[in-house]
């Protein structure tokens, strides 16, 4: 099936991202920034891709999973009751991703685990001869630590090809932009060099990503460069280092939704 | 115990597909049968114990029983927080193998003495922690508790051992106790041999003790502990680890928890860093961890003249 286009009605860029700056400002919680940078991202993964009978999707920029479960929302796997408990109290919804939810498989939050846990699932479903894929959404930021790296050698080497990371590459992180903290050209030479299929790609453009998951090379892991900026849709976010981190105020938060429409 | 761990594994492996078997690029002379028995489930790695970790918590979360294995000191610090945001926070069924506790590297110096990795994993919740005493209790533990469904640590010996007296005990959570006297000596699986030969020749002094071998660290050996202690004068742990966290901490625990009033004394590691190094018996030897300096810690307890 050409993923994004059977249920892209029910998947929408838009609806995601007015969720995430409406439960924003409900909770009073940073990160918007990084959650608007994978919108798409996510949309275009969930929208077909993604088959969540047989395949693993891991979110190992965990600090953007408020994106994951305005997602789960929008295909109804969790109630817009639930998605309002977001940073309460007693709520399985925090910053980052909890197992204990229905939808999420793996806990994250401490960068540079996702590659290593998506590649030792891949490992396991060849071993148990089982289908499936498996998706890694990482950050850029992420190629900071050095078991990121680990596990690019390890499934390179041991040729997992129904492993995909996604880097979501804003080109930001914590403290300034990535290019000033470690940088790192060529990132897909870099990376195809430990044996995997590159594809590089507008990370905001959902039929271009679709197009790239399904690039598979056999023998070859695939790494997905997705381009995309840091608070994508609301003007006054783009690319600002601060809405890693700040949360909107109420003239914000109309501007912000006007914008995104 | 590194030999039989292999046998036995190969032997489960042989009738339970969800073994695996994962060395960050240590084993060597020691993990070849089971890499030719089971060679489509045995991964080196390399030298990536981070790796390894989040590798085995994927690995787990799909069904299968992945068995991490390095030396102690790497397998139990080089991928911790792997381990706890992976398999413990998962409770996922992965079983960390760490070789060598406490001095057995001897001269390979102060990178590979480990003598913290039990207090790292006690404070991990739901982990199982074994340190077998002999071959046959590695053995029994690994056979009656491979698959049980929360993560694992296995703390075990470079070379091969057999107490007799054990005859292959293993029970999860309880304490083996060999002899019987006023005064109870606790032994970490390691450090059984010295106890056991303490116990012999304190004996000859006139001196009885039960020695009590601790290779269940978690779940910890709460009842029996308490069963023992309540009967005796003074309690001496033995460990080859740092008493802070360890055996020693345990026991303290155990005796704090329920208002016991025993005596109790701490042997473990108190080497300050940058000391010399040397064989497993010299640094034994230096921190009292000896048969020598084990019955002299006995005596001063022991209300007889030495």
């Amino acid at each position: 099936m050409m993923a994004g286009t059977t249920t892209a009605q029910v998947l929408s860029s838009v609806r995601v991202r007015r969720l995430i700056i409406e439960q924003s400002k409900r909770a009073h919680v940073g990160h918007i920034g990084s959650a608007l940078s994978i919108a798409d991202i996510l949309v275009a993964l969930f929208s077909g891709t993604v088959d969540p009978k047989v395949d693993v999707f891991i979110l190992s920029k965990g600090h953007a999973a408020l994106a994951q479960y305005c997602v789960l929302a929008e295909l109804g796997l969790m109630t817009h009751q639930t998605l309002d408990t977001y940073c309460g109290d007693d709520t399985q919804l925090g910053v980052h991703p909890d197992h204990t939810l229905t939808g999420i498989t793996f806990s994250t939050g401490s960068l540079g685990h996702g590659p290593s846990l998506g590649a030792g699932v891949a490992l396991a479903k060849r071993i148990a001869g089982k289908l499936g894929r498996v998706f890694v959404l990482m950050s850029d930021a992420e190629l900071n630590e050095g078991s990121v790296w680990e596990a690019v050698m390890f499934a390179g080497h041991h040729k997992l090809d129904n492993l995909t990371v996604i880097l979501d590459n804003n080109g930001q992180q914590a403290l300034a932009p990535t290019a000033e903290v470690i940088n790192l050209s060529a990132i897909d030479e870099l990376i195809a060099r430990f044996g995997w299929e590159c594809r590089r790609v507008d990370g905001h453009n959902v039929d271009a990503l679709t197009a790239a998951f399904d690039a598979r090379a056999p023998g070859r892991p695939l790494f997905v460069i997705a381009d995309t900026v840091a608070g994508k849709g609301v003007s006054f976010m783009e690319r600002q280092v601060k809405w890693h981190y700040l949360p909107v105020d109420d003239a914000q938060f109309a501007q912000a939704l006007g914008e995104i429409g | 115990m590194r030999k039989q761990f292999v046998s036995t594994l190969i032997d489960i492996a042989d009738h339970d597909d969800r073994v695996v078997l994962l060395t960050a690029d240590l084993g060597f002379m020691v993990l070849e049968p089971f890499a030719e028995h089971h060679p489509d489930r045995f991964f080196n790695v390399g030298v990536a114990e981070a790796n390894m970790m989040s590798l085995a918590a994927g690995m787990a979360h799909e069904g299968l029983i992945p068995f991490c294995y390095s030396i102690a000191t790497f397998a139990s610090m080089r991928g911790y927080e792997q381990f706890r945001n992976g398999a413990v926070l998962h409770q996922l069924p992965v079983r960390i193998v760490g070789i060598g506790g406490g001095f057995a590297y001897g001269t390979a110096g102060p990178t590979h003495h480990a003598l913290e990795d039990i207090a790292l994993m006690r404070v991990q919740p739901g982990v199982g922690i074994v340190a077998p005493a002999d071959d046959g209790q590695v053995d029994r533990a690994l056979r009656d508790h491979y698959a049980r469904p929360q993560p694992m640590y296995l703390r075990l010996a470079k070379e091969t051992a057999s107490h007799p007296e054990l005859a292959g005990r293993f029970r999860w959570g309880r304490l083996e106790v060999i002899g019987d006297g006023d005064i109870a000596i606790v032994a970490i699986g390691s450090m059984t041999g010295v106890a056991l030969e303490a116990r012999r020749r304190l004996h000859a002094e006139g001196i009885q003790t039960a020695v009590a071998v601790a290779a269940s660290i978690a779940p910890a050996p709460t009842e029996d502990l308490v069963a023992l202690l309540s009967s005796k004068n003074a309690c001496i742990t033995i460990e080859d680890h740092r008493p802070v966290g360890g055996l020693g901490s345990l026991v303290a625990e155990t005796i704090a928890d329920h208002g016991m009033g025993v005596r109790l004394v701490r042997c473990g590691v108190t080497d300050p860093t940058g000391e010399t190094t040397g064989s497993e018996v010299f640094l034994r030897r230096r921190n009292g961890l000896d048969v020598d300096g084990l019955m002299a810690a006995v005596r001063r307890v022991a209300l007889v003249p030495a």
